[in-house]
């Protein structure tokens, strides 16, 4: 039978849409020129003059403290949580489900803007902390989810088998549970390092003064000039993404097979 | 192992991230709303006692054109992205397994891409100076003196490239259970393509869709950075007003005012679908909506 070729063409459409921007914006990185409109021949001096930007390197620093922080404290809660939602039905859990469930569908500028006057309310000083705890408050439901999504095909039954020959609780835990679970697990940490990596929206809100986080300093690159170091810059944050989701992928493939 | 272990168990797995959340998500959201009857004081701060004063505030004659136009520009972002995914979807969930997981992988890739780094992508796609402009100029679709940025259009185009990806992959989810048989066995008995398209394939993905149209519709209507960076004055959104009333004028009751707003209006979408899915759930497409 023949098949409309609409699905197709949309589908090639779809994915031009996608990468003409992103292949522009890689294509301007080596671009000598400055405001980019004509090709002035390949040149490295956007990542060279990187590389010195002091500035940069402080909001790298505050990102990554973030981010390994607020991935290792989510990945906990996240993980602990999938394991209550899953195992138990009670009414508590549908509460719970609700909580883990909404801050997903939330705009981000509500979170933003809820965390910013409960921290104004509490009188807690805004900074890298106020920043930490709002990373941990959305990561914790998207760890949630992907670890959710990996129990619903994993055997309880290996667990009981595990304390029925004799092994305790922690051994059970460690020996059993985790690393049959790793993966899972591993998934959600990285989409929670990654989303804790790339929020603007939030971090801008509960930021303080010495705050500046990676995101928010290519924010004002964007909005006061400074074009192609960011294009150097958001060639090299997309070269890392590609690599994380390769990983991704490879983790959550594994897991099928 | 005994009840009352169990319930610890329980208790002990739930107890973080249930207290963690409400504290610091449940405890916001309803301090959003009590704030809107707060003043402000001169600092940047809140006042002590309470006040009517924010609603009145929020009667401005700009703010129905402000919110009028973020519900067109959200709705207008839906269709696109539905309309650009359906097929795609289609097309993805039929194609060989090998060809689908590169597709898969590129519709993931924008995803993760840092949010600030697309819409940035867009700004030096459509500059003035920039190789989309002069190519359109040269082809002669464009005048020399269009602005291609700071339009409610570019504020549209920048969305849809945004959340897209969010509406092809439940969408997906959804196509790939789907029974394609049920096309043909639809065609067999003398649909056309369009008909078989329209009454099989749409209602046996239609989960996907109320997901799709969830994940595009909201965020949306939260959308902020997008006017703020590709548009222009004539193209503000509720976002952009939050944001203003907190970062430049730093009043904070109004920006709760606002907030306090758009929570509510979010909350419609999310009914919406809620009825929809209670009125038709439990209805797979049978052969008997096809004759």
């Amino acid at each position: 039978m023949k098949r409309s070729p609409l699905p197709l063409l949309t589908t090639l459409l779809v994915l031009v849409f996608f990468y003409l921007p992103i292949a522009v914006l890689v294509a301007n990185s080596f671009n000598a020129s400055r405001f980019g409109g004509t090709w002035e021949g390949f040149s490295l001096r956007w990542y060279s003059r990187l590389w010195h930007e002091r500035e940069i390197w402080h909001a790298f620093r505050n990102t990554m403290l973030v981010a390994t922080t607020a991935t290792l404290v989510s990945t906990i809660l996240g993980t602990s949580a999938a394991f209550a939602l899953h195992r138990y039905h009670s009414r508590l859990q549908r509460f719970h489900y609700a909580l883990i469930y909404t801050p997903l569908v939330i705009p981000e500028i509500l979170m933003g803007m809820s965390l910013l006057l409960f921290f104004v309310a509490l009188k807690i000083q805004l900074g890298l902390f106020t920043i930490f705890l709002a990373h941990v408050t959305f990561c914790i439901s998207y760890v949630a989810m992907v670890v959710l999504a990996r129990l619903q095909d994993f055997d309880f039954a290996i667990v009981e088998a595990a304390m029925d020959l004799g092994a305790g609780w922690w051994t059970t835990l460690w020996r059993v549970l985790v690393p049959l679970l790793a993966p899972g697990i591993l998934a959600g940490a990285l989409l929670a390092f990654t989303l804790s990596i790339d929020d603007f929206v939030i971090s801008f809100f509960v930021a303080g003064p010495g705050s500046t986080t990676l995101p928010i300093r290519i924010y004002s690159m964007i909005k006061f000039g400074a074009t192609p170091l960011i294009n150097a810059l958001s060639t090299i944050l997309l070269v890392f993404t590609f690599l994380v989701v390769l990983l991704t992928h490879h983790l959550t493939r594994e897991h099928h097979s | 192992m005994a009840p009352s272990r169990r319930t610890l168990h329980e208790i002990l797995v739930t107890t973080p991230s249930f207290v963690w959340l409400s504290v610091l998500f449940c405890v916001p959201t309803l301090i959003v709303f009590a704030m809107t009857f707060k003043p402000a004081d001169m600092y940047g701060g809140l006042g002590p006692g309470w006040t009517l004063e924010t609603l009145r505030h929020l009667a401005n004659p700009n703010y129905p054109a402000i919110i009028w136009r973020t519900i067109w520009l959200s709705a207008a972002a839906t269709l696109i992205s539905l309309v650009l995914s359906i097929p795609m979807a289609y097309y993805i969930a039929r194609a060989t397994p090998g060809l689908r997981n590169a597709l898969l992988l590129l519709t993931i890739v924008p995803f993760w891409t840092n949010f600030l780094i697309r819409i940035f992508a867009w700004k030096i796609l459509l500059h003035p100076e920039g190789f989309l402009k002069r190519a359109l100029v040269a082809a002669g679709i464009i005048a020399p003196d269009t602005s291609l940025l700071y339009n409610p259009e570019a504020v549209l185009v920048v969305m849809v490239y945004t959340y897209l990806p969010f509406a092809i992959l439940p969408i997906y989810a959804a196509a790939e259970k789907f029974d394609f048989h049920l096309l043909e066995a639809a065609m067999d008995l003398g649909a056309s393509r369009l008909t078989a398209f329209r009454k099989v394939f749409l209602p046996g993905i239609r989960r996907g869709i109320l997901t799709a149209f969830l994940m595009v519709f909201i965020p949306s209507l939260g959308s902020y950075v997008i006017p703020d960076v590709v548009g222009g004055p004539n193209s503000e959104m509720i976002g952009n007003k939050i944001a203003q009333r907190v970062f430049v004028d730093r009043n904070l009751p109004h920006a709760s005012g606002l907030s306090a707003f758009l929570t509510l209006a979010v909350l419609v979408p999310l009914a919406v679908v809620w009825v929809v899915q209670k009125r038709t759930s439990g209805q797979p497409p049978t052969m008997q909506e096809v004759a």
